[in-house]
């Protein structure tokens, strides 16, 4: 039995399990089915996953999860500690338990995919897939046949969220491995803004396959702030594709930040399809033991004067694998667009490998676009300078390795957040969070005197 | 306070100091000249435990403990503080991050209890008015785009938070203007005191008008060729160097 029949047995199953479904849903379980099986799991002969083996997942017998049972006080403290509207999946399952969405201001929905398919499926049915559709990859096409749950966030026009919206993915150190394919749906109304938290964590021995799909409409002049801290389990696999659709001077600001998981892979894509829209992608990732991370991004200039800015910085230990792979499409009559892009990678030992490649693709003559990418080591002087201070060795290696980082850390404006970076990358420094005000208050004393 | 007996260091195979020997006492400033290549930047840099330096014979006790057995860190705990020449810029790592994380490892090699954000903060203040920089140096990363007099500065700077027993300031003149310098020397001048010992390494005399010292040694071919007072260095600028050299090698 070839691992494409065995996971669509595994579907066959499911299916059996189902009450009855919406025309379009069954329909479109079956064309991404039929894709899958087209496509198969891809093989490294294809450029797009040339250096990305996904074997272990095309062999591993997953099950789906059946029910959302955690130890509250695992999650606890897994969760971030944030005051937020939180829904929270086990192993893709739903958790009502451990969500708390609190008072969500009026115009705003936040919900489990199933409650808003019961709610009413239809108005799911029309922005669901039409981003991502099964032709994107092979897993967008295994996510759409398996798709039962995630979540919906919706916000009407001129709406403003102000606490975090955290979509918090637990995964359980189970039996047998099991897999989820949560998808997220984001429509944001014009002028709406939010902050979204996708946070997967999990058990430490969790040995298990998230394959999410997540599309985002934002509408004119939306502004959204999506947080994605993956800090999965080492033993898990994460395969995630991001589709987000600008509208006229919206802004999408993403922190790809990559911890975790054991093998990952991000496929993140913004279409700017009208004129003034922005995205920023943000990321890093941190890989140590035998880690292997992979992102692409995509930045569509499909308008003219649309913007966009990129800077991955990428950190690798021991054996880690890293891969990036960026690139900047210029439509040809998409004229005065803006695209930057930079790639930096520190390797902290001979054994890490990264494989880095932005890319322009420019059909248009009147742009402005840049980008480059480096590699490099820790500056042993600059190691030698922190410790003739009297900071001892690790904490000055582990200073320079977050600073590296700083340019993307700088940006996040949640401490939650930048904690969980700083203690992953850097390990524990001296209070770093404790300078907030220390300058100002220092200011204020010299204006005094 | 801190003892160099024939000490004798190679860099790359070669031999850079050929027995030397240096004694400084508490409340002393000693001054460390010579030409060009004559290995003063080399024992500052061995005190400090700069990589790439054998030490092949000699040694260096500090307070009684051998400096060589000591990490870096613990020397710099211990009290021994080396300026640089070019100090080293830390992209990402902000000035006030740095003092702080430094006073309070230097606290905690003490065993005592980190020091009050308001008591930090008053502290560093009055130390950097006293540099005559602005409070905005702290929030800036460590050295990076900085002008030469402002890193020296800078270095200075962390001195007076630190107060090392030691102080090693290795050409804090070089790159200085006069009002730098002055800055500097009133800096380093402040850091004297009964109990502390610094040592100036220096190729011009000039910086000795502001800071003045107790013993002037003159290093030639990585020996101390001659000794004395402040008087010596005053009649290096007269003669230059030579005499000197050729004294040694008579």
């Amino acid at each position: 039995m070839s691992d494409e029949q065995r996971f669509l047995d595994r579907l066959a199953e499911r299916n059996a399990q189902r009450g009855n479904e919406p025309s379009w849903i069954a329909a479109r379980r079956q064309a991404g089915a039929a894709r899958f099986e087209a496509l198969g799991f891809p093989h490294r002969r294809v450029e797009d996953w040339k250096y990305t083996n996904v074997r272990d997942i095309a062999r591993t017998d997953f099950t789906l999860a059946g029910d959302a049972e955690f130890s509250p006080a695992t999650a606890a403290a897994l969760t971030l500690p944030v005051d937020a509207h939180r829904l929270t999946f086990v192993d893709g399952v739903f958790a009502p338990a451990l969500s708390a969405l609190g008072d969500l201001p009026a115009g705003v929905q936040v919900l489990p995919l199933s409650q808003a398919l019961e709610d009413n499926h239809e108005a799911v049915g029309g922005p669901l897939g039409r981003l991502t559709g099964v032709d994107f990859s092979a897993f967008a096409a295994l996510n759409t046949a398996f798709m039962e749950e995630g979540a919906v966030v919706r916000l009407a026009p001129r709406t403003l969220v102000e606490k975090p919206i955290v979509l918090q993915f637990l995964s359980r150190d189970g039996e047998t491995p099991v897999m989820s394919h949560p998808r997220i749906l984001i429509e944001a109304g014009s002028g709406s803004e939010a902050t979204v938290i996708e946070h997967h964590v999990g058990e430490v021995e969790a040995d298990n396959f998230t394959n999410l799909v997540e599309e985002i409409i934002l509408d004119r002049g939306a502004i959204l702030t999506h947080y994605k801290l993956q800090e999965a389990p080492l033993k898990d696999r994460h395969i995630a594709s991001i589709h987000v659709e600008q509208a006229r001077d919206s802004r999408y600001q993403s922190f790809n930040l990559n911890l975790g998981g054991g093998l990952v892979r991000n496929d993140l894509v913004t279409e700017l399809n009208g004129e003034g829209a922005e995205a920023v992608f943000n990321g890093l990732f941190y890989g140590q033991g035998r880690q292997h991370i992979d992102n692409h991004t995509w930045a569509n200039h499909n308008a003219p004067r649309t913007f966009s800015h990129e800077n991955y910085k990428g950190i690798l230990d021991d054996r880690a694998h890293g891969v990036f792979n960026g690139k900047v499409v210029v439509r040809r009559d998409s004229q005065q667009i803006e695209a930057d892009q930079s790639n930096a990678n520190l390797l902290l030992s001979d054994r890490a490998e990264i494989d880095t490649k932005p890319e322009l693709e420019i059909y248009a003559d009147d742009v402005k676009c840049a980008h480059g990418a480096t590699t490099g080591q820790l500056d042993e002087n600059a190691v030698f300078a922190l410790r003739t201070r009297g900071i001892d060795e690790q904490t000055a290696r582990g200073l320079l390795t977050l600073a590296f980082a700083g340019e993307v850390m700088d940006r996040v404006k949640l401490d939650a957040v930048s904690a969980r970076v700083e203690l992953t990358v850097a390990g524990k420094l001296p209070e770093r969070f404790n300078l907030a005000g220390l300058v100002e208050t220092a200011s204020a004393l010299n204006e005094e005197s | 306070m801190l003892e160099v007996k024939d000490l004798h260091v190679t860099v790359e195979g070669s031999e850079i100091l050929k027995g030397l020997s240096l004694t400084i006492q508490p409340g002393e400033v000693h001054a460390l000249m010579g030409p060009n290549g004559a290995g003063k930047s080399t024992l500052s840099a061995v005190i400090a435990g700069k990589d790439g330096y054998e030490v092949t014979s000699g040694s260096i006790t500090f307070d009684g403990q051998d400096v060589l057995e000591m990490e870096i860190e613990e020397r710099a705990q211990a009290g021994l503080l080396l300026g640089f020449q070019y100090p080293v810029e830390i992209p990402g790592v902000k000035n006030i991050y740095l003092l702080k994380a430094a006073l309070n490892a230097q606290r905690a090699a003490r065993g005592e209890e980190e020091i009050a954000a308001p008591d930090f903060m008053k502290l560093v203040k009055e130390k950097v008015s006293f540099m005559k920089m602005d409070t905005s140096f702290l929030q800036r990363a460590v050295n990076e785009g900085f002008s030469g007099g402002e890193k020296k500065r800078n270095e200075i700077l962390q001195m007076l938070v630190l107060q090392p027993k030691l102080a090693m300031l290795d050409e804090i003149d070089s790159g200085l203007d006069i009002d730098a310098m002055r800055v500097v020397a009133d800096g380093v001048n402040s850091l004297r005191g009964d109990d502390k010992g610094i040592l100036l390494v220096t190729h011009y005399q000039r910086l000795l008008d502001y800071i003045v010292p107790d013993r002037v040694h003159v290093l030639v071919d990585g020996r101390i060729a001659k000794s004395g007072d402040a008087e010596l260095a005053r009649e290096l600028e007269s003669r230059g160097y030579d005499w000197v050299v050729e004294d040694s090698a008579a």
